[in-house]
């Protein structure tokens, strides 16, 4: 009994930590892009402007929730809860700390994959059901963009998978108690993050809602709540990737002193940190430099990395 | 591969540099909190000086709302029992003017002058009309000593012809002085 209870308050805690995290990540961005271009950012409501998140939400909350009258209305209304669902999803197998964690699936990754696979129904769809050519030119370029990129995202993964002997996240935050992964697996880190920035389509990816030549892509139609949800998917997808690269290269809890829920959020944290840095900092790419780049670089990249440790791996089993 | 390397290295080098911004001095001035610095000819709120004896300097000569380029300056001028003009009524329209200077620089006796004030906002836009009550002040403004009746060679109440400031009696052209 005290089991299931356990589960649900970890189920529970891990929902309302990720949905307050999506809205303060908001109010963070905003104010680390302006500490990096020499402004304030939103710094009036509140002490530290911190209830900047509580004005947005209301604001976003009592927004008249438009449909226009030319979309496809059941798939334009489904699409927005779709990268949600994906996304809150993924996190189920993610370990945040050695007992904390909502499942501990022997498949972790492949589950994670598969869900960010889905996820590119939604911007697929949202941008078909706007009926508007900006918006579907978004969802085109979405999802060429994430079917590519996720291509060597997986195999990228597939040199941690090897180290490890395992697709349960929990055995492989294990096998980093001596040496994280960030280091034999160095290739294989790079790679990921690349296709993790371009999955959840973050500058200098970010060409799908590039707001100077297609209004705001596949998301031009959506207002309200139901923007508010590619909104909070999005902030929610950077949160993973970074959780995920927390988990898969950096250790996950492991750390000295610190307690080890605190050592996955700190590392997290700034993860996240670097994601902002990323935009603070990097163009826009055109979009068959994006194309070239995952394709004639990325994958033989990650190929490199597979086959490298693979016979690394073969050599320390025969020896 | 040189290429890549090198746009990897422009990559961190620019990744970096906006890193190291976090240290910079930040350059938003904390406006209700932190007034800016306005430099000294800054041209704000208009106002209507009087001379260094307290009288109105302005002599409703109209060079000023004829000099105006968005038209906001309106006024009407009268007499006293002297013979001294001034304005019957003026009145800017402060959601009209562009605040340019020109009805400053036209102004022959240096009566209306441009301050360095700029809070003056409304939430009634009719708040933005100001008359003469509003734009007339109990100082000299820029001009501590220049009162324009005193150098004018104009004859009015108290002072004659010839007794201006630098000027000479009047010559009495039928007369046989010389």
């Amino acid at each position: 009994m005290s089991g299931i209870l356990w589960h649900l308050a970890n189920v529970a805690g891990i929902l309302g930590v990720l949905l307050t995290l999506a809205g303060g990540l908001i109010m963070v961005e905003r104010r680390l892009l302006a500490l990096w271009q020499d402004r304030y950012g939103p710094n009036r409501v509140g002490p530290f402007g911190l209830l900047q998140v509580a004005a947005d939400m209301i604001k976003i909350f009592t927004k008249e929730d438009w449909t226009p009258p030319f979309a496809d209305k059941p798939v334009f209304i489904i699409a927005p809860c779709i990268i949600m669902a994906t996304v809150l999803m993924s996190f189920a197998v993610i370990p945040f700390g050695p007992t904390v964690g909502v499942a501990d699936l022997d498949i972790g990754l492949l589950f994670f994959l598969g869900m960010s696979s889905l996820g590119v129904y939604s911007v697929a769809l949202a941008g078909w059901a706007s009926n508007n050519k900006y918006a579907l030119l978004g969802g085109l370029r979405a999802t060429a963009q994430m079917l590519s990129y996720e291509v060597f995202m997986a195999l990228s993964l597939m040199g941690v998978v090897m180290l490890a002997g395992s697709f349960n996240l929990r055995t492989i935050v294990n096998a980093q108690q001596h040496l994280w992964f960030c280091v034999p697996q160095f290739l294989g880190l790079v790679v990921f993050t690349v296709a993790g920035i371009a999955e959840t389509h973050r500058v200098p990816f970010d060409l799908p809602e590039a707001e100077s030549e297609l209004v705001a892509g596949f998301h031009s139609e959506y207002s309200g709540m139901k923007f508010g949800m590619f909104f909070v998917g999005e902030y929610l997808g950077i949160t993973l990737i970074s959780a995920l690269i927390v988990t898969l290269f950096f250790g996950g809890w492991y750390g000295p002193f610190l307690p080890p829920l605190l050592w996955f959020a700190l590392k997290t944290a700034v993860l996240i940190c670097g994601f902002v840095l990323l935009r603070a900092s990097m163009p826009r790419l055109r979009y068959d430099q994006l194309m070239s780049f995952g394709w004639k670089i990325m994958l033989p990249t990650a190929l490199l990395n597979l086959l490298i440790t693979g016979a690394v791996v073969v050599a320390r089993h025969a020896s | 591969m040189i290429r890549g390397m090198e746009g990897t290295k422009s990559l961190l080098r620019s990744m970096w540099m906006v890193f190291m911004h976090s240290f910079h001095k930040r350059e938003t001035v904390l406006y209700p909190e932190e007034k800016p610095k306005l430099p000294a000819r800054w041209r704000g709120r208009i106002v209507l000086t009087r001379d260094p004896d307290g009288q109105e300097r302005c002599v409703a000569c109209y060079l000023c709302s004829s000099a105006c380029p968005v038209g906001c300056i309106a006024l009407q001028a009268t007499e006293d029992e002297t013979g001294r003009r001034y304005p019957e009524f003026f009145r800017i329209n402060f959601s009209r003017c562009i605040f340019c200077g020109m009805c400053e620089e036209a102004c022959p006796t240096n009566s209306i002058q441009l301050t360095p004030d700029f809070e003056m906002s409304e939430y009634n836009r009719q708040d933005l009309v100001y008359e003469k009550e509003h734009l007339l002040i109990n100082g000299v403004g820029k001009y501590h000593d220049y009162n324009f009746y005193r150098v004018a060679g104009l004859a009015i109440g108290g002072k004659g012809k010839g007794e201006a400031e630098n000027e000479s009696p009047p010559e009495d052209v039928k007369g046989l002085s010389l």
